[in-house]
């Protein structure tokens, strides 16, 4: 359980960062949290030759308010994100889905960042990312670029992200009159899911009259389904849609069949929980 | 003997309330530095990739898992283990693991009691469910959870009472 030998940076700055990264591409690996790369580097599924540890550079871990968005920083851990005020205030779904997030102890070191740019189908915040109409900021050492959630998580452990480039942070568009629902099954409390669903939606006089869904551990990545969106402001029966729009993922313990079961169960009942939010 | 190419770096931290300056190996764990360079065993490897829980320690004052920590990520910081964790909540918690018969072999208890009192001091609610989450990444193979449960539950009331009873002097 011993990682291979690696070589080791630990810049305090992200001009310093980000040119490590232009000279060394994909030779270096940034460390977030370490929640997920350690563990891969322990079993060797992971070798990096170069380790760019991000855990001194200044600025990366802010939370605020920023023209009309909620800007969250990369290296912001799950349960600052899951405590902070203005996450609470402007976007409710993260607090939903971070307590499903692994256990406090990871909790505590895990970051952001670190679970986007690794892109587990199973994961809970890509999924919300795109339930949020998410932008995630990357820099590279030319300047910053924005990539829409909905375009950047690209297949299995598959993102946008360029070699050169760092996660600096997503901007949330405030959504003011929206509200989430967030669910999920596992094994165990904090293992990974099953199957989960992120929901944003808003309701004028009782009627859902926008939404944004998207699944995890259900497909390869997580994505919008127009269809199954159109569906649900229709008040037609959105489920029974989803074995002709989804491929799910296949593995001995979760077969395909089931997690399409899972998800079909989980939008039915986003509906009821909708519904019930609604009278209350 | 070390082989002449393994990576080494300089760290200097607090372990335990003491400045300690030493050399480290690069891909060594924070959990395996504290044990082999510093004789403080109190800290358990048990499963080295983040899934059990039996090496949690405190860094710059959080539960961490101390697997997924390297040793030079600690230079500058803060490290406390179970050796140095006292405080009124961490003695509650001893005292009630022993009463309610919540451990066996003992190699998970120094994770749990500092996972548990991570809860105690958040002044969070202590029902059995919020245990339960609190202690979901800690493993135990001897207990089966049940005398775990009730001894934060009772450690958590015994904390409740003795503060109520200060406030009441
Ligand atoms: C026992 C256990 C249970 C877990 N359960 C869950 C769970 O239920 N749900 C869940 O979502 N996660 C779970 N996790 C993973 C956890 O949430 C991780 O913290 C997270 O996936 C990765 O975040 P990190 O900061 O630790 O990233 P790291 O492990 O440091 O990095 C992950 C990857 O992202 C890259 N990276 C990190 N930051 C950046 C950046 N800013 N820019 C570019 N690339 C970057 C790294 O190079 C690496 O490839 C679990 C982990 C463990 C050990």
């Amino acid at each position: 359980m011993t990682p291979a030998r690696f070589a080791y940076l630990r810049p305090d700055t992200l001009g310093e960062a980000l040119a490590v990264l232009a000279r060394e591409g994909e030779g270096a690996t940034p460390l977030a949290g370490g929640q997920s790369l350690m563990p891969m580097m322990a079993m060797r599924m992971a070798r990096p030759a170069l380790l760019l540890d991000l855990n001194r550079v200044a600025g990366l871990d802010g939370i605020a308010v920023v023209e009309g968005a909620l800007h969250i920083g990369a290296m912001a851990r799950h349960a600052t994100v899951l405590a902070h005020p203005l996450v609470a205030a402007h976007a409710p779904l993260l607090p939903l889905a971070l307590r499903e997030v692994a256990h406090p102890a990871i909790r505590n070191r895990g970051t952001l960042g670190g679970s986007l740019c690794l892109a587990d189908p199973a994961a809970e915040l890509p999924a919300c990312m795109l339930a949020l109409d998410a932008t995630l900021v990357l820099a590279n050492r030319a300047g910053e670029r924005g990539v829409a959630a909905v375009d950047f998580f690209q297949g299995l452990y598959a993102t946008a992200r360029r070699a050169d480039e760092l996660l600096v942070r997503v901007e949330i568009p405030l959504s003011p009159g929206w509200s989430p629902w967030f669910a999920e099954t596992a094994r165990r409390h904090g293992d990974y899911a099953l199957a989960g669903l992120a929901m944003m939606c808003r309701r004028e006089a009782g009627r859902i009259t926008a939404l944004r869904i998207a699944f995890l551990g259900v497909e390869a990545a997580p994505r919008r389904l127009p269809e199954v969106e159109a569906a649900i402001l229709d008040s037609a029966d959105a489920a029974a849609l989803l074995p002709r729009l989804l491929s799910p993922l296949h593995a001995e313990e979760a077969p395909a069949a089931w997690r399409l079961h899972l998800a079909q169960v989980l939008l039915r009942r986003a509906m009821i929980g909708e519904g019930r939010h609604a009278a209350a | 003997m070390l082989p002449l190419e393994e990576p080494l770096a300089e760290i200097a931290c607090m372990v335990n309330g003491r400045p300690i300056s030493g050399r480290v190996v690069l891909r060594q764990s924070l959990v395996e530095w504290l044990r082999a360079e510093l004789g403080l065993t109190g800290s358990h490897v048990g499963c080295a990739h983040g899934v059990c829980g039996a090496c949690h320690l405190r860094l710059d004052g959080v539960v961490v898992r101390g697997c997924l920590v390297l040793a030079v990520q600690a230079d500058g910081a803060d490290v406390e283990t179970i050796e140095a964790a006292s405080g009124p909540e961490v003695t509650a918690l001893r005292e009630a693991f022993v009463e309610h018969g919540a451990l066996q072999c003992g190699f998970c208890t120094p994770g749990m009691i500092l996972q548990a009192a991570e809860l105690l001091l958040g002044g969070g609610p202590l029902s059995r469910e919020a245990i339960r989450e609190q202690l979901s990444g800690n493993y135990c193979r001897c207990t089966g959870y049940q005398p775990i449960i009730d001894a934060v539950q009772a450690a958590g009331a015994a904390l409740q009472a003795q503060a109520g009873g200060a406030g009441g002097e």
